[in-house]
């Protein structure tokens, strides 16, 4: 209790805050120069996402997958390593699952289907990053130029994949999956919205996130390592193994997300033309939540509700949907630059001071 | 194969790498003063934005030939306006250069678009312009194979070239170069020796703007003629590879942003060959990343970013 106290008595949470709110000022202003109503605009956003089960639910379902590639990213960058390749271990994922549930899915009971696609979309995913972290600790490849470089592989390997094996007779996308994510019992209350189990893995990966980063010695040693490689060498940490290890989580995350948008929401992958952007989005996830699992999940509330409702944004308002990236990209912007926050604050700080001193 | 397809190719891996110079070349600029640059995709967005709708009026007011140039000029402009954010973050602010990177890609994408549809009345696109035409050298472009490949390309392409060269000259040999690598390596021993070290980040970061801005015109001004959602998709992100790849050197970014143009336009080669028909297309896409890959792995040396690059500079902890 006292710790959750200390969290929410330090500022940690008010630059944040300020920074949420900048950013939707920024936004109105450009939205003011624009000619158009930034409160009718901001009232539709928040409308589209809260007016109805069926956006409500449908909301969610956005945020799922923005979570685990936001955890993805945030889990990669705790370990010392920038992840651009979370768009490459979504799509394998994706593929893995795809194949385990068309594949087998007259084999096996779903039961067992179902568990075996998600795990090996999760193993497929952790094994891609995998690469990029063997490549980091045997050869001191950086990390962002192989998981650019494998982006674009998924890309294409996943394509040739649905292409060749999956593909649904003179269609571009693959056959039905008969492994499901979904969850049924939900569909009554949400209007039929697509809500899937995808969204309780995705919580508790936030967990494990948290218990394996804070409270084991592994994950110790990870942060160790994500603080300071050569510290942790000289203390007898293996490095490149922590390395590799970080990168399979990492990809286990991406690739679970990949699971739940194909088992979840489309129950079927489609051949795409050019990368779908998960792992970009989670990147601004995972630094909208200061690369903390419990700022993920706040942080893929925000951005899934701001893109979600964007839609609404322009129906309502008329306003370009795209506007909404200015908020987002404002917002990290003033977390990043948190001095600017403190500038914008310190008025606020004095005067408080003063009436202590009364 | 005869020497007019070679040509051709040649040629096609020019266009293709053309932005891609202008990029890395930027990138260099930015990472050797010590200030990381993830937001090239997104400078590269604003020149191509900025080249369009810059080159969209000029062309509207009746300048002709030179309407692509004021493209170009408005690129510039806007690179250099988008990377100060970028500069403003990561040097007066402190602020993690990764993330403050990160969102001049996310600025970008959420303004050009939101502008465009602000200008053209809800297009998600601008309209299509006269972009730049080729530019045949007297003399030279007759020579074969490399008359067509090379001496016959777009202006833009020209300028490229001459600033791999130019660029190279000032890094290396000149004692702003030396100031700026200096900054990159060990800005307090720089900061002794008198030269202001949150200066010289603040120019690098700019010019790193500048270019990657003309890189971005380069591709509507060559390639598409217009500008939309996908105009950029991922050149910056490979730009960046291109510098890491060529070890923060302007030859070397020069060398590997024409293996990304050659891999890019292979493919419209490739299928030429009846043997090619075996090969599924997606593999045929995959050659430049898996290649670069291998080239990394069996490459000797480690990569050798610049030492400070990443940290912000702090005097107090001299």
């Amino acid at each position: 209790m006292s710790r959750l106290r200390k969290i929410f008595a330090t500022d940690s949470y008010i630059v944040p805050l300020v920074a949420i709110l900048l950013g939707f000022l920024v936004g109105a202003i450009v939205m003011l120069f624009g000619g158009y109503d930034p409160i009718a605009a901001y009232s539709a956003l928040f409308k589209r996402v809260f007016g109805s089960p069926y956006d409500f639910g449908e909301a969610i379902r956005e945020m799922t997958p923005l979570m685990l590639t936001g955890l993805a990213v945030a889990f990669a960058f705790r370990s010392g390593m920038f992840n651009i390749g979370a768009d490459g271990q979504v799509m394998i994922g994706m593929t893995a699952a795809s194949v385990v549930g068309i594949k087998l899915g007259g084999v096996l009971p779903s039961f067992l289907l179902v568990p075996l696609a998600v795990i090996a979309a999760a193993v497929c995913g952790g094994l891609w990053a995998g690469i990029a972290g063997y490549l980091k600790a045997k050869r001191g490849i950086n990390e962002v130029i192989t998981t650019i470089m494998l982006n674009w592989i998924a890309l294409f390997l996943s394509n040739y994949i649905v292409r060749t094996f999956l593909l649904l007779q003179g269609q571009n996308r693959s056959e039905d999956n008969p492994a499901s994510l979904s969850m049924t019992f939900l569909f009554s209350t949400f209007d039929n919205a697509r809500l899937h189990w995808g969204t309780v893995i995705a919580l508790a990966a936030a967990t494990f996130f948290y218990v394996y980063l804070w409270k084991t010695k592994q994950g110790y040693e990870m942060r160790a390592v994500g603080l300071n490689p050569h510290a942790a060498e000289y203390a007898g940490m293996n490095v490149g193994r922590n390395v590799v290890k970080a990168m399979f989580i990492s990809g286990v995350f991406a690739g679970l997300a990949g699971a739940g948008e194909v088992l979840g929401v489309f129950h079927y992958q489609s051949v795409f033309a050019a990368s779908p952007g998960y792992g970009f989005d989670g990147i601004a996830v995972a630094l909208l939540g200061l690369t903390h699992p419990l700022g993920v999940i706040l942080a893929a509330i925000l951005y899934g509700t701001l893109t979600y409702g964007s839609a609404g944004m322009s129906f309502g308002a008329d306003v370009p949907p795209e506007l909404i990236r200015i908020v987002i990209g404002s917002i990290i912007f003033f977390i990043a630059a948190q001095g600017i926050v403190r500038w914008v604050l310190k008025p606020f700080y004095f005067k408080r001071k003063k009436e202590k001193v009364l | 194969m005869d020497f007019v397809v070679l040509g051709q190719l040649l040629n096609t891996t020019l266009v293709f790498s053309t932005a891609l110079i202008f990029a890395s070349l930027g990138g260099i600029f930015s990472e050797r003063s010590g200030v990381v640059n993830i937001g090239l995709e997104g400078l590269m967005m604003f020149g191509a934005f900025a080249a369009a709708v810059g080159g969209y009026y000029a062309q509207d007011a009746g300048m002709g030939e030179w309407a692509p140039w004021v493209g170009v000029l408005c690129a510039m402009a806007v690179g250099v306006i988008g990377s100060l954010i970028h500069a403003v973050a990561a040097i007066t602010f402190k602020a993690d250069q990764t993330i403050s990177g990160t969102v001049i890609n996310f600025l970008a994408a959420g303004s050009t678009l939101y502008m465009v549809k602000l200008f053209f009345e809800g297009s998600g696109e601008t309209p299509l312009i006269d972009g730049f035409s080729k530019m045949a050298i007297p003399g030279l472009s007759k020579i074969p194979v490399i008359g067509e490949g090379i001496f016959n390309s777009y202006p833009t392409t020209y300028l490229a070239i001459i600033l791999v060269i130019v660029i190279y000259f000032v890094l290396f040999k000149t004692p702003f170069g030396l100031r700026l690598r200096a900054v990159g390596e060990h800005p307090s021993a720089a900061d002794t020796l008198g030269v202001n070290v949150n200066k010289m980040r603040y120019i690098g970061v700019m010019l790193s703007g500048l270019l990657a801005g003309i890189g971005g015109a380069t591709i509507t001004l060559t390639t598409t003629g217009t500008f939309a959602h996908n105009t950029i998709s991922g050149q910056g992100f490979i730009a960046i590879a291109a510098m890491i790849f060529g070890k923060w050197n302007p030859l070397g970014a020069f060398g590997a942003a024409v293996f990304f143009g050659f891999s890019q336009a292979i493919r419209n080669y490739v299928q030429l060959f009846e043997w090619s028909k075996s090969i599924p297309q997606e593999f045929i896409f995959m050659i430049p990343y898996v290649l670069t890959i291998i080239v990394l792995v069996s490459a000797v040396g480690r990569s050798s970013a610049p030492k400070a690059l990443g940290e912000p500079y702090d005097p107090s902890k001299r």
